[in-house]
């Protein structure tokens, strides 16, 4: 085999001179310090190498090892409850090695190898199985059982197999012979390269939401479970807040957290707040159902390239398992700052901004990789995307943002003003849309009320009526407006601040089941009717505000527990009788 | 045996190549021995082959192809460290300026430092009170967090830096080290923080490191490398907790953009380096505790906005990596009132969990809530009374305007050494809160409001 030496060397980037054996998008190892590195591009005076780590200390004519196989990951139990960083290297035993600073080239086995899982063998000699099948199954944490399957490409007749008892990732459980007479191994772990897409059947319709138990996203800006949303806002808006809440009570089954190029202590505080707080579903820490993939701002660039990709990876993996899996991604600007820098040393040729030209293709190569799926093994599963994107000085019409706008259907634009007032989550009602709203109507029919979806445009129209009376406000102050605008402004506060407005950090608020929102919608509508009532009469509307109602309804997201939905019910009497009294 | 290389094959900026090099490793420190006597260092930034392209630290002006001889060091940029650093003054590089002789090192590290492993890292959240009401009670600072200062030329952050500095103390006591990093400021301003860390008696536990506004660039991009690993070795290594303060990082930005584009790489946003956000947050990224260890590495950059814009990419970038921001605004500071912080931009992200009860006082964040979302509705009508004047407004808006005047006045207004205790500094915000009805406080509960409400 012919050796390849380190040539030039720019940042990450490494060259490789003359004609190589080097494929291209091929894992290397690069140096002495057996440095991890993919080959990106090919010419036929030099291959081009990107490195995963920093390249301090490289030396031209240092050996660069080729080993075949694209950028890969594991896949096997033990994935979940870990953190790893942008190439699937867990951080826990990077510390045991180096210490509270992370060292460079060490090559890790993503997956613990000692330790045994107890195996439930579903295939026995002499089956004929086929491609993703589930073969053995063990559990992996408290609340999520593994699946192992048998891989994508490969298909047969088993002609050994292990029984049930205790085994590791690297055993081997069953023997495959494939038609073509070769022999394949089935052990609980495989290998999958992350930049392609793992197999399927069928894509589904995306018809069932996902639910967040945040109002303004589950009434108003719904999400479907196998869909793709994008979360922009400038710094301080709240973007992974909103991500933190998402991951934290969305009733997906594996959450994957992706800190992409975002803070250190970020990823800390995920760490130690998801290995505390339980899940109300299964009464276990949140961290048993959640996987994190940190590569901080400070680690190199070249790596958190790929930390997206090793995400999704890790999500369509579960999804094949017949789980519902949600990956959240803070931020994707910071990948395609990646992008830009490498690009950049590569001396590609810009577009906007100094972006790649291919950023929207890659751009909507990941989100295409969300979907509903009918998988290879006939379960069904689904990959929701939501990806928060960081616009540089907060400008919706840059690159990241408006590409991503593309390609995903549900645009949650944080706003910097409701974030200034402390109005969180700070989305904005005005520029924000789901297109799955439609989609998802005949499930909120079915499942919550026929009514889910008057009382939610009614809400929108609302809302967007005040917008407009605001601009009359603005100029002459409210006091001149006549009463039945009076009454729109006054509703749309309780709707912004009652409803919209959420506190994570209260025990009742932080979480409000489906049914709770539905019932807000429809008691704050109530007031709305009667009050129009009031207002038809030619009664003020001071005199129903004077009496504390709408304050009252404000405060109900405190007042009334998620548990005790009959409260609605006094609350409605108590309308009821105040604006009779005033009518009378 | 060491290899001299007796000719230069290309001079552009700070950059110079060198040919027919062949022990070169990537970020090695090179020494230049020029005809006229004095060396320089520079800094190996690219290697194509046997031709080496170095970054020279103290500019290439009086260099030519043959008058200099370069060495390599075989070594990536170390400083020499040891506990002796503290009281020092030092150039950009590290060098002692203070007449006082070399460090003996104890150690000598790499400045680029490595990335804190996130599963090593501590959660940050003991307050440090700085005294300043706005910070604490609004911004809250926590030891281990990056918290920028957002100004603009002419602005009085230097005048609050110096006051964090005199004034931070953590809940439990103890003293901060200090790292001072001046990048491309003037003399008069390093001069105003030598003379203020005089006057506050605190220079024995100061370490200075100056690159004035003259001094060269290249140098400069290494300024907060150098000053982070000492902060630290201060920190981890000795166990002190230390507060580092950048100044000004536009500066360096700028001369970072200077290098890239003598470098000829494809500018991104206003001739910015397309990794700019990537350089800053291996600086930013420098703060924090680790897990096990006494000692955390506090931040305090502070950077002036070109033209007070926030949305430059300066700012910008910063914001996006940084734990917050604490924001001056012109409008204020040309009204007098000191510290001119704009409350609302304002930020600390650390701030919740480093409050309430057990760490300032229960009902802290209840009042910072309610205090900003009355500020901003105190903006609105002003911004109505301008249209129509003062004297048309409602009953609220009218009492809304004059909290407004009451809480710029009274409660970000403070003197230079005005020291207010947290304690002082929430009941001050009670007392404001207090000129408002109950019903015009929508963020706060019953029984808060009983225990401190006084209106």
């Amino acid at each position: 085999m012919q050796e390849n030496k380190i040539f030039g060397i720019n940042g990450p980037v490494v060259t490789v001179k003359g004609h190589t054996d080097l494929q291209m998008m091929e894992t290397v190892y690069v140096g002495e310090k057996r440095l991890i590195g993919e080959v990106i591009r090919i010419d036929s005076s030099y291959t081009t190498i990107q490195v995963y780590e920093e390249t301090t200390s490289l030396k031209p004519g240092e050996p660069v090892v080729s080993t075949g196989l694209p950028m890969s990951v594991t896949l096997g139990p033990g994935i979940i409850g870990n953190i790893f960083d942008g190439i699937q290297r867990p951080l826990t035993a990077m510390r045991d090695k180096f210490g509270a600073f992370i060292g460079r080239g060490a090559d890790f086995d993503s997956l613990d190898g000692e330790r045994k899982y107890k195996v439930k063998m579903l295939v026995a000699e002499g089956d004929s199985v086929q491609c993703g099948q589930v073969f053995a199954e063990c559990p992996e944490t408290p609340v999520v059982t593994h699946r192992a399957m048998v891989p994508p490409a490969a298909s047969g007749e088993i002609i050994s197999a292990v029984s049930d008892g205790e085994y590791t990732v690297g055993d081997t459980l069953a023997v495959l012979k494939t038609p073509d007479g070769r022999e394949l191994e089935l052990k609980l772990s495989q290998r999958w390269p992350i930049r392609n897409p793992r197999p399927v059947k069928n894509r589904l319709p995306s018809v069932k939401p996902l639910i967040t138990g945040q109002r303004v996203i589950d009434s108003v800006f719904p999400i479907a479970k196998g869909g793709a949303a994008a979360i922009p806002g400038g710094f301080g808006t709240g973007k992974t807040m909103t991500q933190h809440q998402l991951a934290k009570w969305c009733d997906a089954d594996i959450i994957i957290y992706v800190g992409c190029g975002e803070r250190g202590n970020e990823m800390t505080q995920v760490l130690t707040e998801f290995s505390e707080i339980t899940d109300p579903k299964s009464g276990r820490p949140l961290l048993d159902r959640t996987v994190l993939i940190a590569n901080t701002s400070n680690m190199p660039v070249a790596a958190r390239e790929a930390s997206i990709y090793t995400g999704i990876t890790l999500a369509e993996y579960y999804r094949d398992m017949g789980y519902h899996t949600a990956l959240m991604a803070d931020s994707t600007s910071r990948w395609a700052e990646a992008l830009r820098e490498i690009s950049g040393r590569l001396e590609e040729m810009p577009a906007d901004e100094g972006f790649p030209a291919y950023l929207p293709s890659r751009l909507s190569e990941f989100y295409e990789r969300s979907g509903y799926t009918e998988n290879l093994n006939g379960t069904e599963g689904s990959v929701t995307l939501i990806g928060a994107v960081s616009p540089q000085g907060s400008d919706f019409s840059e690159p990241v943002t408006q590409n991503t706008k593309r390609f995903t259907r549900c645009f949650w634009a944080l706003d910097k003003s409701l974030a200034y007032a402390r109005h969180y989550p700070a989305i904005n009602w005005n520029n924000s849309y789901s297109e799955y709203v439609n989609d998802l109507s005949d499930w909120y029919r079915d499942n919550v009320s026929v009514d889910f979806m008057r009382y939610r445009d009614e809400i929108c129209s609302l809302l967007l009526e005040e917008d407009s009376l605001m601009e009359i406000v603005k100029l002459i102050g409210a006091d001149v407006l006549p009463d039945d605008q009076k009454l729109v402004i006054e509703i749309a506060r309780v709707i912004r601040v009652g409803f919209l407005q959420q506190n994570a950090f209260h025990k009742d608020d932080t979480f409000v089941p489906i049914e709770k929102q539905f019932k807000m919608m429809e008691l704050i509508l109530h007031l709305y009717e009667r009050s129009k009532q009031v207002v038809a009469r030619q009664i003020p509307i001071s005199r129903v505000v004077a009496t504390g109602i709408f304050d009252k309804l404000i405060q109900m997201k405190y007042d009334i527990p998620n548990d005790r939905p009959e409260m609605f019910d006094e609350y409605k009497n108590e309308i009821d009788i105040l604006l009779d009294g005033i009518l009378k | 045996m060491i290899i001299k290389h007796l000719k230069l094959s290309q001079i552009n900026g700070s950059l110079v190549t060198l040919d027919n090099v062949n022990e070169a490793s990537n970020e090695e420190i090179v020494l230049l021995k020029v005809e006229d006597g004095t060396e320089r260092m520079g800094r190996i930034v690219k290697i194509d082959g046997s031709s080496i392209t170095v970054q020279v630290f103290e500019g290439t002006r009086g260099l030519s192809m043959t008058n200099t001889v370069t060495t390599l060091t075989g070594k990536p940029m170390e400083i020499p460290l040891s506990p002796e650093i503290l009281g020092r003054t030092f150039d950009g590089l590290c060098r002692p300026i203070d007449g006082m002789g070399d460090i003996f090192p104890d150690e000598r590290r790499d400045v680029s430092g490595a990335p804190i492993n996130p599963v090593s890292r501590e959660y940050p959240r003991n307050f440090i009170q700085t005294g300043i009401s706005a910070i604490d009670a609004l911004a809250t600072l926590i030891r281990g967090q990056k918290l920028p200062i957002f100004s603009g030329s002419g602005m009085k952050h230097n005048e609050l830096a110096v006051q964090l500095v005199k004034q931070a103390k953590i809940a439990d006591g103890g003293d901060f080290a200090i790292v001072f990093a001046a990048m491309g400021v003037k003399n008069d301003v390093a001069m105003y923080f030598r003379n203020s860390f005089r006057e506050a008696n605190v220079m024995d536990r100061v370490v200075m490191l100056l690159n004035l506004a003259n001094d060269p660039i290249i140098e400069r991009i290494m300024t907060p490398k150098c000053a982070l690993t000492i902060a630290e070795y201060l920190a981890f290594t000795l166990h002190k907790h230390t507060l580092v303060i950048m100044t000004d990082i536009t500066s360096y930005c700028e001369a970072l953009r200077e290098y890239s584009s003598s470098k000829g790489e494809i500018p991104g946003r206003k001739g910015f380096p397309g990794y700019l956000y990537s350089d800053l947050a291996s600086l930013y990224e420098r703060a924090g505790m680790i897990d096990g260890v006494e000692g955390s590495v506090t931040q305090i950059p502070i950077l002036t906005m070109p033209n007070d814009d926030i949305t430059h990419p300066i700012p910008d970038l910063t914001g996006y990596i940084t734990e917050g921001q604490i924001v001056l605004d012109r409008g204020l500071d040309y009204r007098g009132i000191y510290p001119p912080i704009s409350v609302l931009p304002s930020l600390s992200r650390l701030m919740k969990d480093g409050i309430g009860e057990g760490y300032t006082r229960e009902d802290h964040s209840t009042l910072a809530n309610q205090l900003l979302s009355t500020y901003a509705k105190v903006q609105d009508a002003k911004a109505l009374a301008s249209v129509i004047g003062e004297d048309e407004l409602g009953k609220e808006d009218k009492l809304l305007l004059s909290f407004g005047k009451d809480f710029e006045a009274r409660f970000l207004n403070q003197g230079y050494s005005e020291n207010r205790s947290i304690d002082e500094t929430l009941d001050l915000g009670w007392e404001l809160l207090s000129t408002l009805p109950r019903n015009m406080l929508d963020r706060v509960d019953d029984k808060t409001i009983a225990k401190y409400y006084k209106g």
